[in-house]
């Protein structure tokens, strides 16, 4: 998802980021509405077959899914569902590349080519393949699934902060404090690690929605969460038989992940052209 | 010039992936290359000694890779067959996906970059950024039900899965069903009306397939366009006063181009096999992508392996073309 840092923002961009703000109100409420309303995503409808379809003026807004369940409410479990799942992803994924990042920018020599090198050949397999590959070796399963998201994500972590502190440990400061006898992992944690934090956020933010689809793409092929859990891509692997009788089964789990996806695409964005040097807005 | 030394590194890596891969699913791993049903004592200890798996694991490893270079991938669990055998009759179908899914991306990709370029920062230029970031942002799965609940299901124009209809019999010759129906063979018994079917067939797919990247190929060229447009020889250019179109088309696209065609090279293969694993997954496409995830449904791990191994091995020496073809076309780079 870097490969839009380059354009400088537009006045549009503005809107793109009421968008992306909207979308994460949105995520927010997911969490919020089930503490007022009574939302069930789990409990079966007692008449199956009069309860499949849309509103009819009373009973679920926006209708049932086969089995009778509340397909608000599984929209919404959804939303928390993925909020957690990317979340947990970006963490620990973070947590391993972030040092591994460091260590290679800021030593350098053979630390820094072992490193790369492995991150490289992670990186020639395509990311949803090689998840699938992982999800295959260790077993389908919302949990295999969520550390393949996140041996994926590992990467990109590592790439920008390599990237960010080898340029750091070029600088006059840097050399300052070498000259009053800080030792290199002090250096590290008290002068390059500062200077990173904000684009880590920046691809956290990418990664999140990144983690979010993985995770969805798994489950929509039946290698991740395991049903009932309500989920948005095992939601539309449910609803592929149902595709003529009830479009929206289709339509509204994808709308709300698509919305997601492009929220936390629109918000890394924006947060990377702001730091883009190029744009000169930051630095 | 030619990074030779870091591809065979990369080369290694994959296949230490694809050979450690399975030592690390739980179970036997006899049993996982030969499958449940051929495990009766006499076939156990025969697979054992043919996979070499009673040899230190160097061993293993180096014989696997000798085989592998050999183009001896094993044998598929479900169908029996050498696992090389059934890769090779599935790549046509994946390429002549992907290339449908290039064309289209570079057609419409490259132009919606040009124009919002040209009208930088105008309401135009706003609409098309938008444009592309949804398209990047929509999910290829979800996009190829929506296809095929508003062209299939809603208006009935397109098929929603498989090459061809099954009312033609076209021999596979070449494996590319848009050369195959093309043939003389089947012109003579169905005139054209097979090949309309296989074009018919792609159409949804493509579009799935290519949505990603024409996004991708949107930004980059507004971004490259961008930058040429504000280069001094623009603005020569411009004061000599040569047309608009002469400018845009045979000053600033020229140079404009070069990264792009850097990009499509390194990101579509990429993007190509990714989009292929779910693409052909929802339409029934019978290439690598959808024989890796039903591979994966059954187990069949020897086909898995070969696959990683396969495609590691496609990424990796394209990518290396991309290279030599980047610097080649741009002596600074030298």
């Amino acid at each position: 998802m870097q490969m839009f840092n380059t354009i400088k923002l537009s006045k549009g961009g503005m809107s793109l980021g009421l968008v992306s703000s909207g979308v994460i109100v949105l995520l927010v409420l997911s969490f919020l509405v089930p503490l007022v309303v009574d939302l069930d995503p789990y409990r079966l409808s007692d008449n199956l077959r009069a309860s499949i379809g849309l509103w009819n003026g009373s009973g679920p807004v926006l209708g049932t899914d086969d089995l009778g369940r509340d397909v608000l409410a599984r929209l919404v479990y959804g939303a928390r569902n993925s909020v957690g799942i990317g979340l947990a992803v970006v963490l620990v994924s973070m947590s391993v590349g972030v040092p591994l990042g460091l260590f290679a920018g800021v030593y350098g020599g053979w630390i820094d080519k072992i490193i790369m090198r492995v991150t490289g050949i992670l990186m020639t397999l395509p990311n949803i393949l090689l998840a699938i590959v992982i999800v295959s070796v260790l077993g389908a399963g919302l949990l295999t699934a969520m550390c393949a998201a996140t041996v994926v994500a590992i990467p990109g972590f590592i790439h920008i902060v390599r990237s960010i502190s080898a340029l750091e440990m070029k600088r006059q400061y840097v050399h300052a404090a070498r000259t009053s006898g800080d030792s290199t992992l002090r250096i590290l944690w008290t002068e390059v690690l500062p200077n990173c934090w904000v684009p880590i956020v920046a691809q956290a933010t990418l990664g999140f929605g990144a983690a979010i689809l993985n995770i969805a793409a798994l489950d929509f092929l039946g290698l991740g969460a395991k049903p009932p859990m309500a989920e948005w891509g095992a939601m539309l692997a449910d609803a592929r038989p149902f595709i003529e009788s009830n479009p929206n089964l289709i339509v509204l789990p994808g709308l709300s992940l698509a919305a997601t996806i492009l929220g936390f695409t629109l918000l890394g964005d924006s947060l990377q052209q702001w730091l883009n040097p190029r744009t000169g807005v930051h630095q | 010039m030619f990074k030779l030394g870091s591809l065979t590194t990369t080369l290694l890596g994959i296949s230490l992936i694809a050979f450690f891969a399975i030592r690390l699913v739980p179970g036997d791993p006899v049993v996982l290359m030969i499958g449940e049903r051929g495990a009766d004592p006499e076939q156990y200890r025969e697979a054992v000694t043919r996979l070499g798996l009673d040899k230190p694991v160097l061993w293993q490893y180096t014989s696997f890779l000798g085989r592998a270079v050999q183009g001896d991938l094993g044998t598929s669990i479900s169908s029996g067959r050498e696992v090389s055998t059934e890769l090779l009759a599935r790549w046509p179908a994946t390429l002549e996906l992907g290339a449908a899914a290039l064309l289209l991306a570079v057609l419409v990709g490259v132009p919606i970059g040009v124009v919002a370029a040209i009208y930088r920062d105008t309401l135009i230029d706003r609409l098309l950024t938008a444009c592309s970031l949804a398209g990047y942002s929509t999910p290829n799965f979800w996009l190829g039900l929506l296809l095929i609940l508003l062209f299939s299901v809603a208006l009935n124009l397109l098929p929603v899965s498989g090459r061809l209809d099954t009312a033609f019999d076209v021999s596979n010759v070449t494996g590319f069903m848009l050369v195959d129906t093309l043939l003389p063979a089947a012109r003579a018994r169905y005139g054209l009306f097979a090949f309309y079917s296989a074009l018919h067939h792609l159409v949804l797919p493509t579009v799935t397939m290519a949505t990603i990247p024409i996004a991708v190929f949107a930004r980059m060229t507004r971004a490259s366009m961008v930058e040429v447009l504000s280069e001094d020889y623009i603005l020569a250019a411009r004061a000599r006063g040569l047309s608009p179109v002469r400018i845009i088309g045979l000053h600033a696209l020229r140079n404009a181009l070069l990264p792009i065609i850097v990009v499509i090279g390194l990101h579509f293969l990429n993007v190509a096999i990714a989009g292929a694993i779910m693409t052909e997954t929802i339409f029934g496409w019978p290439g690598i992508g959808s024989y890796i995830v039903s591979s994966v449904y059954a187990r069949d791990y020897p086909v898995i392996q070969g696959s990683i191994l396969v495609i590691g091995v496609v990424v990796i020496l394209t990518n290396g073309a991309v290279d030599v073809l980047s610097r080649l076309a741009n002596p600074r780079m030298r």
